[in-house]
């Protein structure tokens, strides 16, 4: 109870602790001329800049008052329950993304799940980072939030080409292909699709912009080589994440198309939600 | 003991009804004609005999065996398929003919590969020729060499001149006859064209809403003069005649066995 009652002032003082409301106010100023300029301009994007601004206000002042909270609490539990919220929200998003793959949910669910999970858990053994939560909630957020973008192009890419190049497929499996062959070139272009662009940033990093891990410590008065030895960390962990989770989501869309007889079932193409 | 065997095959996909109690055999050497309306279930009853659908065991049979219960790879090696729309492979005319045997291991030799061509009418030339670049007569021969790599006892032969104009049509024809003639290759021939199974068929049969409306020779049930009422009338485009004649299906009743095969 009085761990509760602390956590209560705790918040009630970090509520009152926002110092830096002017500066935010700065920042929404700006925001506010751009919608006027763009009502002045017809350019009808003003609702819209409102909108995104009052939601994501809102939303970062919740997620940082319960990390505040979380992080006080400092418990492990705490900490793998954030995680696994992260991971159904990040898995529901993908899955309704990747829509025309059988099990959609689920073989978002796994794939997320054990790509970030696989990925903390060599981090953690491995040292690189200890199982507190200031280093894992933010971590695990960026390793969700990249795998769940791979997680969903891979399933979209795989499940349209698997539904369009049947012809192609069942063309092999009639000439004694197992399904793994029959769909190995599917299998390749979904991953190759959904892991492309994490390649080429990871290649050109710092030549065209710097990255946010690293802005934001340089930010913060970090030196620029302890920022950029940090983001060398983060980028390999993410490029590691996304290939797990990509490899995972991949293997699975291929096994929700087809039966243990190396048949391709007969799907229909879901019309799109979105 | 013939070739494949089907006993009151009976299929559904989506809650509806494809195929009722289908039963009949192909004899090695046959070129086994299925014909009917669209959506009468030629395509799906072809697909059970290389287990692209899934029959139920104790239906299809392949040399006695039931096929459920055959390693399904080898199945379909034994048992070659064309499909109406060919689908080449990434890659060369050679790539194509040669994807059967890489898938265990064995490398095709040149004079292997010009045989095959020539087998399908095609110079060896065309060989190295990409093989997106054919046409679709050349592809659909493309498509029958890639299956006969594989050296199978049959070919279900899935609508195979339907995309293809008149000349390539009977191009494709006269292969898979030669191919029947020369290396007693069986063939099982779906097709909506009663003229086509007059031309290349020994036996037909007419499948209408899933189930089995006639079997017999060809020269006996297409024969203008003395043949089925109905296969006339699907002939004809005349889908009502196709199922007004349910007299004749009585007839059949009373008999002891319907008929399972036709001699040829």
């Amino acid at each position: 109870m009085d761990a509760l009652n602390n956590a209560i002032n705790e918040l009630g003082d970090t509520i009152f602790n926002l110092d830096d409301l002017p500066r935010i106010a700065m920042a929404i100023g700006l925001v506010a001329i751009a919608a006027i300029i763009s009502r002045w301009q017809q350019a009808d994007v003003e609702n819209d800049l409102a909108a995104a601004t009052a939601r994501s206000f809102v939303q970062l002042i919740a997620i940082g008052l319960v990390l505040e909270l979380i992080f006080e609490q400092d418990h492990p539990l705490w900490t793998a329950l954030v995680l696994l919220v992260m991971i159904v929200i990040a898995a529901r998003t993908s899955g309704r993304r990747g829509q025309a793959t059988p099990h959609a949910a689920r073989v978002s669910l796994l794939a997320i799940g054990f790509g970030s999970v696989l990925t903390l858990a060599l981090l953690v053994i491995g040292g690189v980072f200890e199982f507190s939560p200031q280093a894992i909630i933010p971590i695990g957020g960026m390793i969700i939030g990249n795998s769940m973008t791979v997680a969903a192009q891979v399933m979209n890419r795989m499940s349209d080409d698997l539904l369009d190049q049947r012809n192609q497929i069942e063309s092999r499996l009639a000439l004694g292909a197992t399904s793994r062959q029959a769909s190995l070139v599917q299998f390749q272009r979904g991953l190759r699709t959904a892991m492309i662009p994490h390649i080429d940033t990871t290649k050109t990093v710092g030549l065209i912009k710097l990255p946010g891990a690293m802005t934001g410590m340089i930010l913060a008065g970090a030196s620029p080589l302890e920022a950029v030895q940090l983001q060398l960390i983060v980028m390999y962990m993410l490029i590691g994440a996304t290939t797990f989770t990509g490899l995972i989501a991949a293997y699975l869309t291929y096994r929700a198309f087809f039966t243990p007889a190396h048949q391709l079932k007969a799907l229909p193409r879901p019309t799109q939600a979105d | 003991m013939p070739l494949i065997e089907i006993r009151h095959l009976s299929l559904a996909r989506g809650g509806q009804r494809v195929l009722h109690d289908v039963s009949f055999s192909v004899n090695p050497g046959a070129v086994f004609m299925l014909i009917g309306p669209s959506g009468g279930g030629k395509s799906s009853l072809l697909r059970c005999m290389n287990r692209l659908e899934e029959p139920a065991p104790g239906t299809v049979f392949f040399k006695g065996e039931d096929i459920t219960t055959l390693p399904v790879m080898t199945l379909r090696r034994r048992v070659g398929m064309v499909f109406q729309q060919t689908a080449m492979l990434p890659g060369t005319v050679a790539d194509n003919i040669a994807y059967g045997p890489a898938l265990c291991d064995q490398t095709l030799p040149r004079e292997r590969l010009v045989q095959l061509l020539d087998m399908v009418s095609l110079d060896g030339e065309i060989a190295d020729k990409p093989a997106h670049e054919l046409s679709g007569g050349q592809a659909q021969r493309v498509a029958i060499a890639r299956a006969l790599a594989n050296e199978p006892d049959v070919l279900l032969l899935d609508e195979p001149t339907s995309a293809l104009d008149p000349i390539a049509t009977r191009a494709v024809e006269e292969t898979l006859i030669g191919l029947r003639d020369r290396f007693g290759l069986t063939l099982v021939w779906v097709s909506h064209l009663v003229e086509q199974a007059r031309r290349v068929g020994s036996c037909v049969m007419l499948l209408d809403e899933g189930r089995i409306t006639r079997i017999d020779r060809v020269d006996v049930m297409l024969s203008p003069e003395h043949g089925d009422a109905r296969a006339l009338a699907f002939a004809k485009g005349d889908q009502d005649g196709l199922r007004r004649n349910q007299a004749d299906d009585d007839q059949y009743q009373g008999e002891e066995e319907r008929p399972h095969g036709c001699t040829e």
